[in-house]
C-alpha cells in the first residue's frame, strides 16, 4: 500500500470515527426522551444545525491536518529511506538522507556507517582479487614462457591419459610423426596415441610401489626418433608428494595423484654422437691391440735374443717399422673422426652480432691479457653461429698474434655485406706471410693451456663461413676477416612471430580438463559444453558425389572445453584422380598443379579419422560433406560413425524466421568475422566459431545435451533436405 | 720327443715372433693362416698344443676351439687363445668353449713362453 493511500485511508477512518462518536452521542442524548423533549431537542438542533456542521467540518479539517503532519513526519521518511536503501544495494556509493524523527535519524546515521564499512570492505576485496588475478596472470605468463623455452618437451596428462598441457618443444618432437601436417599431440587427446599405454602404465606402477617420485623410459617415435621420457606424478591438491606413493598398489587415484607429467628429451642426436664416440674409442683400443701385440713381441724378441741372425734381425725390425707406422695411421684417423664428432655436436644458434663481439672482447682480454676495443659495430646484424667455437677461434688467433708477433692491442669490427657478416680482428703494425697464416688456420687450437682438436678452419666450416687474412697498407693495419652467415630477414621475422605467439599464449594448456569428464554417461546425455568437437569442411570438384565428384581438400580444427584450438588443425590436399572442372577452380582456387603429387583419398581418410577420433563432428551443411565421406566407405573401409552436428540445422533451430542459413549469413548474425572463406581450414574455423557462439543460445532454448541438439536438428523443417 | 705346436693367426707380423720364440724353446712349429687351415693342420699334424687367434678368416678361433673340443681324439690337445678384444665376456666365452689359457694382445713374450711351457709340461 502506498503511503498516500495510507494517508487517505487514515483520514477517512478518522472522519468516520468522528461521525460515529457524534452519532453515538446523539443516540445517547436522544434515547429515552419524552416526545415533548424530543421535539424540543429537534427544534434546538435545527436551530443550531449550521453551527454544529461547522464544528464537525472544522474538526474533520483539523483531523486531516493532524494526520497529514503525522504522516509526513512518521511515515514518509522511513519510506523514502527504504527506497534510498534499495538504491544503495545497486549503487553502493550512495548514502541515505538523514531525516524524520530523531530516533529515525539515529538509525539512518548508523545505517550509513554500516554502508560505509561494507563499501570499504568490498573495495578492499576487489583490490585483493585484482592483485591476485594480476599475480596469477603474471605466473601464467612466466609459466608459458618457461614452458615454451624449455629444451625438453613437456606433456601433462590427467589419469585418463588426456593431455592437459604441452609445450612447443613437445609439439616439435611429435610434429609430423604421424605425417601430413597433423599432430598426434593435442589438448584433450590421449597420450596413448603417442606412447605405448604399457610403457606409461609400467612407469606409473613403479612410482607407486617403489615410492619414487619419477621414472624413466625410452620410447621411439613413428619417425624413428629416440626419446628419453621422464614420468612424474602430479599430487592431488593438498596431498604432499611423499603421500603420493601409499602402500596400496593400483591406480594413481588410490595413490593420491591426479595426473602425471612427462618430460621428453630427443636423444637421437646425442645418442648418435655418443655412440660414434664410443665406437671410436672401442675401435681405437681393439684395433690397436693386434699391431701393438706384434710390435711388442718383435721388440721384446729383438731385445731378448740379441744372438739372432742378421736376416732374422732385419725381419723383426721390419715388423717394428710396419706396425709402428700402421698404429700412427690409426691414431691419426681416430683424431680426425673425433674432430668430426665435435664439429657436429654444437648446434648453431642465432645471436646478435654485437653480443658475439662483446663476448669476444671479454674473452680475448681475459685469456690473452690484451687490450681489446670495438670499432664500427653494426648493431642490427644477427648471425647464426656456434658462438663457443667461434670465440675459441678468435681467442686462439689473438693469442698467436700476441705470442709470435708481440701484438699489443686488438680491435674488433662488425659489418654486413649482403647475406654475410664480416667480423674483423684487427691489429696494426705487423704483417705476416700468407703461408704463416695458413699454418695457424690448420693447427689445432690451443689457448692458455686449453686445447681443442678443432682447427680454425674446422670452426669456420662448421659455421658455414670463411676466414682470411687481409692487409690494409694505407692505414698500416691488418686483420683476420671471419665471414659468417647472417640470419635472413624471413627467419628473423618468423622467430619474432614465435615470440609473439608466446605473448598471446597459444592454447597449449587447459587444466580444466583435470576434472575429467563424466565418461559414465552415454554420449547423447553429455552436455554440449563439455564435449570435444572437430569442425571440418571439404572442398570438392563439384556438388554431386554420386556422379563422380571427389573431395580435393579437407580442413579441420578442434574444439576442446569450448575453446577453438587453431594450432591443432588438419589441412590436406587430395589428388582426386580425375579432372578438375574449371568452374570449381573459381570457387576454391585449387588448381590441378597443386593437387599433383598429393596423396589420394584412400591415404588421407585414415589420417583424418585418426584426427577426429573421439570427437563430435561439426560441419556446415554436414549432410553434403558426410555424403562424400560415406561414398568412400566401400572403397576405403573407413567409416565415420561419430555423431555429427550441423551448424546449418542448428541455425534453423535458433533462427526459424530467418531466410538464409548460409555460413556467411549466420556468421554475420552472430558477429563472427569471416576470413579465408573457401579454403577448407578457413571454413572449418568459421564453422567452429559460429558453433561456439551458438552454444549459449542453444542453452537458452533448453538444448543442453548432444541428444537434445540432435533431436532439435532433426525436427527442423530443413532437416528434410537430402543430398 | 719334440713337442709340436700349431700357431694359427692371420697376422704374419705376430707369427714371426711366436714362431721364433717357440722354436728357440725347442718346439716344433706348424703355422696356419686361417681357421679352416688350422683345423686341417691339427688333424694332419696332431700337435700337442694349438695357439689360436680369435679373429681369423673363414673360421674364427672360437669355432676352431669348439670343434676340436667336441672331438674326443683331441682331448689331450692344449689350447691357448689369443685375442685383440680384451673384454671379460670374451675371456669367459673362450674358457667355456674349452680353451686352457686365454691371453689378450698385447702380451709379454716371456709370459707367453712361460704359459706355453707350463701347459705342455703338464701333459
Amino acid at each position: 500500500m502506498s503511503s498516500q493511500v495510507k494517508l487517505i485511508t487514515a483520514v477517512v477512518v478518522a472522519c468516520g470515527f468522528l461521525w460515529a462518536v457524534l452519532l453515538a452521542a446523539g443516540g445517547v442524548i436522544g434515547s429515552g426522551l419524552e416526545a415533548q423533549e424530543q421535539a424540543l431537542l429537534a427544534a434546538v438542533f435545527e436551530r443550531r444545525l449550521g453551527a454544529l456542521l461547522m464544528i464537525v467540518f472544522v474538526a474533520c479539517v483539523f483531523l486531516f491536518l493532524m494526520l497529514r503532519a503525522a504522516h509526513e513526519f512518521l511515515v514518509l521518511p522511513p519510506a523514502r529511506a527504504a527506497e534510498e536503501a534499495r538504491a544503495m544495494l545497486e549503487e553502493p556509493s550512495t548514502r541515505l538522507t538523514v531525516q524524520g524523527s530523531r530516533e529515525l535519524q539515529a538509525l539512518l546515521v548508523t545505517v550509513n556507517r554500516l554502508a560505509e564499512q561494507h563499501q570499504a570492505r568490498d573495495e578492499d576485496i576487489e583490490v585483493r582479487i585484482g592483485a591476485a588475478n594480476a599475480a596469477a596472470e603474471a605466473d601464467r605468463n612466466r609459466f608459458a614462457v618457461l614452458m615454451s623455452e624449455l629444451a625438453q618437451g613437456v606433456i601433462v596428462c590427467n589419469l585418463d591419459g588426456r593431455v592437459l598441457l604441452y609445450n612447443r618443444r613437445a609439439r616439435a618432437i611429435f610434429a609430423g610423426s604421424s605425417g601430413h601436417g597433423m599432430a598426434a599431440l593435442g589438448l584433450g587427446r590421449s597420450i596413448y596415441g603417442i606412447f605405448d599405454r604399457h610403457l606409461i602404465a609400467y612407469a606409473l606402477e613403479n612410482i607407486d610401489t617403489r615410492r619414487r617420485t619419477h621414472r624413466h623410459f625410452v620410447a621411439v617415435t613413428e619417425s624413428g626418433r629416440l626419446l628419453r621420457v621422464l614420468v612424474a606424478p602430479i599430487p592431488e591438491a593438498g596431498a604432499a608428494i611423499e603421500d603420493g606413493a601409499e602402500d596400496g598398489v593400483g591406480t594413481g587415484a588410490e595413490a593420491g595423484f591426479s595426473g602425471y607429467m612427462t618430460m621428453i628429451e630427443d636423444m637421437t642426436e646425442t645418442f648418435d654422437s655418443e655412440s660414434t664416440r664410443d665406437q671410436l674409442l672401442q675401435d681405437l683400443t681393439e684395433s690397436s691391440r693386434g699391431p701393438v701385440a706384434s710390435l711388442r713381441a718383435a721388440a721384446e724378441t729383438l731385445y731378448d735374443y740379441a744372438d739372432m741372425s742378421a736376416e732374422e734381425h732385419r725381419r723383426f725390425l721390419e715388423v717394428v717399422r710396419d706396425e709402428a707406422g700402421s698404429l700412427a695411421g690409426r691414431v691419426e684417423t681416430a683424431a680426425r673422426t673425433y674432430a668430426a664428432v665435435l664439429k657436429s655436436r654444437w648446434p648453431l644458434e642465432e645471436m646478435l652480432g654485437s653480443d658475439l663481439l662483446m663476448a669476444a672482447c671479454r674473452r680475448i682480454a681475459d685469456r690473452c691479457s690484451l687490450p681489446v676495443s670495438l670499432e664500427d659495430v653494426d648493431t642490427e646484424v644477427w648471425v647464426k653461429v656456434d658462438g663457443f667455437s667461434l670465440l675459441q677461434a678468435m681467442t686462439y688467433l689473438a693469442a698467436r698474434l700476441r705470442d709470435e708477433y708481440q701484438i699489443k692491442e686488438i680491435s674488433l669490427r662488425l659489418s654486413r655485406d649482403g647475406a654475410m657478416a664480416h667480423v674483423d680482428l684487427i691489429w696494426s703494425g705487423v704483417f705476416m706471410s700468407t703461408e704463416t697464416v695458413m699454418h695457424w688456420e690448420l693447427d689445432p687450437m690451443t689457448v692458455a693451456g686449453e686445447s681443442s682438436p678443432l682447427t680454425v678452419r674446422d670452426v669456420v666450416e662448421r659455421n658455414g663461413g670463411e676466414v682470411w687474412f687481409q692487409r690494409d697498407r694505407a692505414s698500416h693495419r691488418a686483420f683476420f676477416r671471419f665471414l659468417l652467415p647472417v640470419v635472413s630477414e624471413q627467419a628473423a621475422s618468423s622467430s619474432a612471430a614465435e615470440t609473439a605467439m608466446v605473448d598471446s599464449r597459444p592454447e597449449f594448456y587447459d587444466f580444466d580438463l583435470f576434472k575429467g569428464e563424466e565418461t559414465g554417461l552415454a554420449l547423447d546425455d553429455r552436455l554440449l559444453a563439455q564435449l570435444t568437437y572437430t569442425a571440418f569442411d571439404t572442398e570438392t570438384t563439384g556438388l554431386d558425389p554420386s556422379a563422380g565428384d571427389e573431395i580435393i581438400q579437407i580442413g579441420a580444427v578442434r574444439i576442446v572445453n569450448r575453446r577453438l584450438l587453431r594450432q591443432e588443425s588438419f589441412e590436406q590436399l587430395i589428388d582426386p584422380q580425375r579432372s578438375l572442372p574449371a568452374q570449381s577452380v573459381k570457387i576454391h582456387g585449387i588448381t590441378a598443379d597443386m593437387l599433383s603429387g598429393q596423396p589420394p583419398i584412400g591415404r588421407v581418410l585414415p589420417m583424418f579419422r585418426a584426427f577426429v577420433a573421439d570427437t563430435v563432428l561439426v560441419a556446415h551443411n554436414a549432410a553434403f560433406d558426410m555424403r562424400f565421406l560415406e561414398l568412400k566407405e566401400a572403397s576405403t573401409g573407413i567409416r565415420f560413425d561419430r555423431p555429427v552436428l550441423d551448424t546449418f540445422l542448428l541455425s534453423a533451430v535458433l533462427f526459424p524466421n530467418q531466410e538464409s542459413h548460409r555460413l556467411e549469413a549466420i556468421a554475420q548474425r552472430l558477429g563472427v568475422s569471416v576470413l579465408g572463406r573457401h579454403t577448407a581450414v578457413g571454413d572449418a574455423i568459421v564453422t567452429a566459431e559460429v558453433f561456439l557462439k551458438m552454444l549459449p543460445l542453444l542453452v537458452d532454448r533448453g538444448i543442453r545435451t548432444l541428444g537434445e541438439a540432435r533431436e532439435a536438428s532433426e525436427k527442423t523443417y530443413h532437416a528434410r533436405i537430402h543430398y | 720327443m719334440t713337442k709340436k705346436i700349431l700357431i694359427a693367426d692371420d697376422e704374419p707380423n705376430i707369427v714371426i715372433s711366436l714362431e721364433f720364440l717357440l722354436k728357440r724353446e725347442g718346439y716344433e712349429i706348424v703355422v696356419a693362416h686361417n681357421g679352416a687351415e688350422a683345423l686341417a693342420r691339427v688333424h694332419a699334424e696332431r700337435p700337442d698344443m694349438a695357439i689360436l687367434d680369435v679373429m681369423m678368416p673363414l673360421r674364427n678361433g672360437f669355432e676352431v676351439c669348439q670343434d676340436l673340443r667336441q672331438d674326443p681324439e683331441f682331448a689331450n690337445l692344449r689350447i691357448m687363445m689369443l685375442t685383440a678384444k680384451g673384454r671379460d665376456t670374451e675371456v669367459s666365452k673362450g674358457l667355456a668353449l674349452g680353451a686352457d689359457v686365454y691371453m689378450t694382445k698385447p702380451f709379454s713374450t716371456r709370459e707367453l713362453v712361460a704359459q706355453v711351457k707350463a701347459l705342455i709340461d703338464r701333459a
